[in-house]
């Protein structure tokens, strides 16, 4: 899956539980943090691999996803955020640019709103925060049984890609992992409606990107609109045609453009 | 042994076409099926065939908790044992129960079960169940992951309540409440029995074992569905150390009893066929909320799902049972004649070691004269059958202890 080498792996403590930091691409770049989606970092993905041709990429797992435990320690939305400002700060990644999706562009979105100053450039791929009655955000947790994954991609392969099972791994172990990480994003999000985002919207004054796929059959795209207009930085709204909400699985090169060019 | 009438309260007048028509009893259950005007009589049915099962000489009669559910009509079980609590003399009131991390705070449980403990003069056993996931995560939004943790301290802080003497501050994981005092106490002392449904997870058998509670396996697919979790339950309790005094138990099963065997087949074909079919048709999409299964429990039906994939031999489910041979043949109603249904029903108790029997006489679309009948044969003609197994051998530490018969009082003759 990979181009080239596999990234550099380490631990970091956030509450005193090990947490992985996965980091590719050359050391005297600039470093850029990526919170991951919703199902986390099962493995590297294609589009880190084309982030990682010009910057740092530092890829940190928040507690429960692939790579970390601990998120039975965390109750609420603040624990969360400092669970997440500890993580960008053993990770090395404080005052960096900083990228998340969905669920960890909810906490990316928070960070920066709490701690203004931790975080240079921010880049929210569909975060989950927001919600309009008239358009809500789909439940991705009433699905039927084998429903949820043509829900994260317009391409199901590319989903189901990132979650196969690597040769070698036992699968119920792999299953146990996966099944952690979505308790992990219900911990946060549950039951799917707004977490309070919008009301700390403004307290975010760095320039943002937000990158939707035009096809996000999970948060409506209409939402990038709406957090824009809140933001008190400048922000930059990118449309990724035909991609679903996991776009950056869905469009590797698009979305990597689209950050790049952003970040500069 | 002890047996007690468990009433689900379903909703009796889903449309034929209900399966096909419509995506599931519970959680989205379209509103406009619910008739209010046929809800008056079908509550009053319900609470008739309660009381009728209570003079007829059962031992409890049992309440419990679900919301959105077309099958259950009690959001409020405990609505329905206060007024149980008044028409009824001698019958234990099991509310069965009130799931805990529900009530906000949890000191309401408590509050609520004294008063029908006092207004019952001390008939009230209180059951604690999580609560399914449709119940609690969806049609309640609670959090999945929090779930369990939050009823394990709602369970803490109501018993607390029960037995500290004086006001106290809990300050909890997720409760905090700096003035506790419930106020009324319950007449049992230091608190009424506590009976905890489960689904089969051996946390929940240790936790029973840990605490001294009942452990019952409420499941509405009868003995022999049910047979390995009661198995696996009495198992553990070797392993921990424990007797197998079979009042620890409780389990629930359908009957159906005619004066014969073909009586009864022809009588109990519609309701039996209505609970399974229309009560019971459920949603996929409701069934699994992230966490709210512990990884333990996962990893446990993960290896035995890849175990029967491997096993040639393992039979494919195709599901639950809906016609009423299959529904018979399966044995999640048991039907027959008295003495037919007394000798399987001891059979089953003394095969799975259960002490505290709960049986469902109405399911379904089952009309009240039908369940009058249904009791009345069984309280007659079955329950002398049953009532001396286990009573010689083991004490039942799990039943409510009221007061004296004679300084209880009765209420006044309502006037009509």
């Amino acid at each position: 899956m990979s181009a080239g080498a596999e990234p550099a792996e380490r631990q970091v403590e956030v509450n005193g539980l090990p947490c992985r930091v996965w980091e590719k691409g050359p050391q005297d770049a600039a470093p850029i943090g990526y919170l991951a989606g919703l199902v986390g970092l099962p493995r590297w993905t294609p589009f880190l691999d084309l982030l990682a041709q010009e910057r740092r990429v530092v890829a940190p797992s928040l507690p429960g996803f692939p790579g970390a435990t601990g998120h039975e320690q965390l109750d609420t939305l603040l624990d969360w955020v400092h669970a997440t400002l500890e993580l960008l700060e053993a990770a090395g990644l404080r005052g960096a640019d900083l990228m998340g999706v969905s669920v960890g562009g909810t906490l990316a979105a928070e960070v920066a709103a709490t701690a203004p100053d931790a975080v240079r450039k921010l880049v929210l791929l569909a975060p989950f925060g927001l919600f309009d009655e008239q358009e809500p955000v789909t439940d991705i947790w009433a699905q039927r049984p084998g429903a949820a994954a043509a829900l994260f991609c317009s391409d199901v392969e590319k989903i189901q890609a990132l979650l196969a099972v690597p040769e070698g791994e036992d699968p119920v172990e792999w299953q146990i992992l996966q099944a952690r990480a979505s308790e992990a994003a219900a911990r946060i999000l549950w039951p799917t409606t707004d977490t309070g985002l919008a009301k700390r919207l403004h307290r975010i004054r760095c320039d943002t990107l937000l990158v939707w796929g035009s096809a996000d059959a999970i948060v409506p795209a209409s939402t990038a609109k709406r957090i824009a207009a809140g933001l008190s930085g400048k922000a930059t709204v990118r449309s990724i045609a035909g991609a679903g909400h996991l776009a950056d699985l869905d469009a590797p090169e698009a979305v990597s453009e689209a950050v790049r060019a952003f970040l500069g | 042994m002890k047996l007690l009438f468990f009433h689900l309260m379903p909703y009796s007048d889903l449309p034929d076409d209900f399966r096909e028509k419509h995506p599931s009893v519970w959680v989205d259950i379209d509103s406009g099926l619910f008739d209010p005007r046929k809800a008056h009589a079908m509550y009053n049915d319900f609470l008739d065939e309660l009381e009728f099962a209570a003079e007829s000489g059962f031992d409890g009669i049992c309440v419990n908790e679900h919301h959105s559910n077309g099958y259950g009509l009690m959001p409020s079980p405990n609505l329905m044992a206060s007024s149980l609590a008044r028409r009824t003399r001698d019958a234990a009131i099991c509310v069965m129960g009130n799931s805990l991390a529900l009530y906000n705070p949890p000191t309401r449980v408590a509050e609520e079960m004294a008063m029908l403990d006092c207004i019952s003069g001390g008939r009230l056993i209180a059951g604690f169940p999580v609560g399914t996931p449709m119940d609690t995560c969806y049609a309640y939004g609670q959090n999945p992951s929090t779930l369990r943790a939050r009823y394990y301290e709602a369970h803490d802080l109501i018993m607390r309540a029960w037995k500290e003497p004086e006001p106290f501050t809990f300050n909890g994981r997720y409760n905090k409440q700096r003035y506790v005092n419930v106020w009324p106490r319950p007449i049992q002392q230091p608190h009424p029995p506590v009976w905890i449904p489960g689904g089969g997870s051996v946390e929940t058998w240790q936790w029973c074992a840990r605490m001294d509670y009942v452990y019952t396996y409420l499941s509405y697919f009868g003995y022999k569905q049910g047979e390995a979790t009661v198995k696996g339950f009495w198992e553990e309790m070797d392993r921990l150390g424990k007797d197998r005094n079979p009042f620890r138990a409780g389990f629930l099963q359908f009957v159906g009893v005619a004066d014969t065997h073909d009586e009864a087949m022809a009588l109990y074909r519609e309701p039996a066929e209505y609970f399974y079919g229309r009560c019971l048709h459920l949603d996929g999409r409701f069934l699994m909320p992230p966490g709210y299964t512990t990884e333990a429990t996962i990893r446990a039906r993960v290896q035995s799902q890849l175990a029967q994939a491997a096993n040639q031999t393992a039979a494919v489910s195709a599901g639950p049972a809906r016609s009423f041979e299959g529904i018979v043949d399966q044995g999640y109603v048991i039907v027959g004649s008295p003495d037919e249904v007394a000798e399987r029903l001891r059979e089953v108790a003394t095969n799975l070691n259960v002490g505290q029997l709960m049986l469902l006489l109405q399911f379904g679309n089952m009309g009240k004269e039908l369940c009058f009948h249904n009791t009345e044969l069984f309280t007659k003609k079955v329950m002398p059958q049953l009532t001396d197994l286990f009573e010689d051998e083991w004490e039942n530490h799990w039943w409510p202890a009221p007061m004296p018969r004679d300084e209880r009082v009765a209420p006044r003759e309502v006037v009509r």
